[in-house]
């Protein structure tokens, strides 16, 4: 494990950053944090997680796919993909990196989509533990552990050290580079990972069951309770923006006056035109849309991917939600009706 | 107060006079609190809450519900009447569905800071309700609030430096929709930005244009209709200030067309749909401060 | 006159009303007043029918100054349009502004189908004061750039 003092933090970031971009969790002013870019004076935050997810560096929310150039009855064909380059995220916590594995089931199987892939690949996530869950924290339900969080390498902040570990090649690449002293010491990090977890059994969410739903679909499916929950769900697309494993998005054409832009961008199950055919869509009522939403992560996305469920219990949903409609109380009734 | 409310309300239910109550359920937590309707007494009893955070307006839900079968009696806080009134004067609710009930409010808390009231709380402009059948706790006074301040900072910087607040502000929208979604004022069945033959529509905020077009036209459309009862400010995920763009209509109608508190009376004109011959010409907005 | 390209000419769209300063314009026309070619007209039913949303979409798509002309007040074809059209572009240009979009880049003004040289003159006032401003950056679509 190599360790650095935290008053050399700073100056770790810098040399990451002289290669490549770096982006950190830093505080956004208004009393939560966000991913920004490093540069001179960009101080870590000390919040347990970004208000949006890390998933905008690999799916962000708009991206350009194809312009086409109208000239009389010509049409040329761009390809107006951005060039990516190399960058590093740091302080990646243990859902937002589960979270990648989610997205890489969707977008690296077959039909891989290049766009995505193209990020990840130029992308190095540099996890860090959770030393502090939030009453929102529900990692654990789906046996996440917060303590060792996957990607490239991981990152501890014990006492007044940061000590970090490489766990793929990209990252150890990565941080034998930085000429960063290395230890054998490593009985502070283990005391902060106990500690942690005597707190993440304390949380109140701690109790919390992910039930195997995809035997009783068609229960779960059919339950009367969709009606009392999805009654006040005022459709916006909030829990769909700031959850870090929504994958959908729209493939939209803008109309530029002299061509036109092909775009993709996040969409929301939630929306009124998701899913639009030809025939309209296949969901009317909000009960059906916000069925869809909560159905996808607990039953649909498992039964495809052996179990996995399509959360990663960071909790955003349950502090952003306008009306405080959450899939944790969805799972509580839901299990409720299928015991 | 929460112990009077769910009595009076299985009262009512037993007594047949609605046939449900929307109110408050209980959450994981104590701040969690998710509008609901009520339709026994069991479940008055186990998870009706009222407490300081309830700060959803159940008012635009009347929408819906007055529209179906049978009496819905309504917990409406004292800014909720105000919505409650708009949305009668607009005949988007049906009044003799409704039994609107009026509870005290002494200031919602804000659900990030759970010390603090909400801002626009702190800054509340009435605490007296203006439409009830009945009232559970006391109803205030309009009060004397200082609900403009940060709009004549605003108004006060230079054009500049309001160029740079507000991309700052709303270069952070992800188009959520949830301001426009828990607005009282927008009730339009097909809004233009979900409109695709509107020419309008956008998913997703592409261009700081689009940010700008739909945060305007936003604000515009319920300017005058909007009795600032903050609900957009306190749902917005990116904690973008976007009261303060109705405040500025509101400021402007009060300073230009006279005193208008839209929801106080359910038939008056609205600023917007009247008029009189000597209202100021456009140009009024060339002479003011800074440019 | 030999035109110098680099010189910047702004592009500016005019909502018309068709019962008065669209006449006004066609006067201007056939009085052979001069009034630059950057106004680019729209002909509308009434003053009030310019949707805010018209005025936004015109800066979007690369206008740099809007001007809306309709009867003048108490002579509106409809009785009242152009009394609703002064309170929404009043409100509309002040949120405009409190926005720290230049105020300047729209206006409103009132011709009737006589007022050729008014017409004209306005036209002029207009763009002059436009093409000071410079082009429109703040309320521009970058994507419909060229």
């Amino acid at each position: 494990m190599y360790k650095l003092n935290l008053s050399e933090i700073n100056a770790f970031f810098a040399k990451i950053a002289q290669n490549e971009k770096l982006y950190i969790p830093a505080d956004n002013g208004k009393g939560g944090a966000r991913y920004t870019e490093w540069a001179e004076g960009v101080e870590l935050s000390n919040a347990c997680n970004t208000e949006r997810s890390a998933k905008d560096f690999f799916f962000p929310q708009t991206e350009n796919l194809v312009d086409f150039k109208v000239n009389g009855k010509k049409i040329e064909v761009i390809d107006s993909r951005e060039e990516c380059e190399d960058f590093v995220v740091f302080g990646v916590r243990a859902c937002d990196v589960k979270s990648f594995e989610i997205l890489d089931s969707v977008y690296l199987t077959d039909p891989i989509d290049s766009y995505y892939k193209n990020r990840r690949e130029h992308g190095t996530v540099i996890s860090l533990a959770c030393s502090a869950p939030e009453e929102t924290c529900f990692c654990r339900t789906f046996g996440i552990d917060a303590t060792k969080p996957a990607g490239d390498a991981r990152a501890y902040i014990a006492g007044d050290s940061l000590y970090i570990e490489a766990l793929t090649e990209k990252g150890s690449a990565l941080l034998s580079s930085l000429g960063i002293a290395e230890t054998d010491d490593t009985a502070a990090v283990y005391a902060q990972i106990a500690e942690t977890e005597k707190k993440l059994a304390e949380l109140p969410l701690a109790a919390l069951e992910a039930k195997d739903f995809t035997k009783k679909q068609l229960d779960a499916f059919n339950a009367p309770v969709w009606a009392g929950l999805s009654q006040t769900c005022l459709g916006c697309g909030s829990c769909t923006f700031v959850c870090p494993t929504c994958q959908c998005y729209d493939i939209k054409d803008f109309d530029t006056g002299h061509g036109i832009k092909r775009f993709r961008c996040w969409d929301s199950c939630m929306y009124s035109d998701f899913t639009m055919m030809a025939h309209g869509t296949p969901r009317n009522t909000q009960l059906e849309k916000f069925r869809q939403r909560f159905m996808h992560k607990l039953v649909y996305y498992p039964m495809n991917n052996d179990g996995v469920y399509g959360c990663v219990g960071c909790g955003r949903c349950l502090k952003k939600c306008p009306i405080s409609m959450n899939i944790v109380k969805v799972m509580k009734s839901l299990g409720e009706v299928t015991e | 107060m929460q112990k009077v409310m769910i009595e009076r309300a299985a009262e009512l239910l037993s007594s047949g006079k609605v046939n449900r109550v929307l109110g408050w359920r209980a959450g994981l937590f104590a701040h969690d609190n998710t509008p609901s309707v009520f339709t026994d007494a069991a479940d008055l009893q186990a998870n009706f809450v009222y407490n300081e955070f309830c700060g959803a307006n159940l008012s635009k839900y009347l929408v819906k519900e007055s529209d179906k079968e049978g009496t819905v009696a309504v917990f409406l806080k004292p800014c909720d009447t105000y919505s409650f009134n708009q949305l009668i004067a607009e005949h988007k609710i049906k009044r003799d569905n409704v039994y609107a009930i009026g509870v005290q409010c002494n200031g919602m808390k804000d659900v990030n800071d759970r010390e603090k009231l909400e801002e626009r709380c702190a800054s509340c402009k009435s605490r007296k309700h203006v439409a009830y059948d009945e009232l559970i706790g006391e109803s205030g006074e309009i009060l004397d609030s200082n609900r403009f301040d940060m709009v004549e900072k605003l108004e006060n910087m230079t054009s500049e430096e309001r160029f740079e607040f507000w991309r700052g502000e709303l270069s952070r929208c992800v188009r959520c929709n949830a301001c426009r979604n828990v607005c009282p004022a927008c009730t339009c069945e097909k809004c233009i930005f979900d409109n695709p033959d509107s020419g309008s529509a956008n998913k997703a905020p592409a261009d700081p244009f689009e940010e700008n077009l739909f945060h305007i036209i936003r604000a515009f459309h319920v300017a005058g209709r909007c009795t600032d009862c903050g609900e957009c400010s306190r749902v917005c995920p990116e904690n973008i200030p976007l009261h303060l763009l109705n405040r500025k209509f509101i400021k402007d109608i009060n300073e230009l067309y006279g005193e208008y508190q839209a929801g106080e009376t359910v038939n008056e004109r609205g600023p917007l749909v009247n008029y009189t011959q000597g209202d100021a010409e456009p140009s009024v907005v060339y002479e003011r401060g800074n440019s | 006159m030999q035109m110098n390209d680099n010189t910047f000419r702004p592009k500016i769209v005019a909502f018309c009303c068709n019962w008065c300063s669209y006449a006004g314009a066609d006067l201007a026309g056939t009085n052979r007043l001069n009034y630059p070619a950057d106004v680019k007209i729209i002909r509308v039913p009434c003053s009030c029918r310019v949707n805010p949303t018209f005025v936004l979409r015109a800066f979007g798509r690369g206008a740099d100054g809007v001007i809306i002309c309709g009867c003048h007040p108490g002579d509106c074809h409809y009785t009242s349009g152009n009394y609703y059209a002064r309170r929404r572009m009043t409100l509309l240009f002040s949120m405009l502004d409190y926005l720290g979009i230049e105020r300047e880049r729209t206006r409103v003004e009132w011709v009737s189908a006589a007022e050729g040289a008014k017409f004209a003159q306005t036209m002029n006032s207009f763009v002059e004061t436009v093409t000071k401003l410079g082009k429109n950056k703040r309320l521009e679509d970058l994507r419909c750039k060229k």
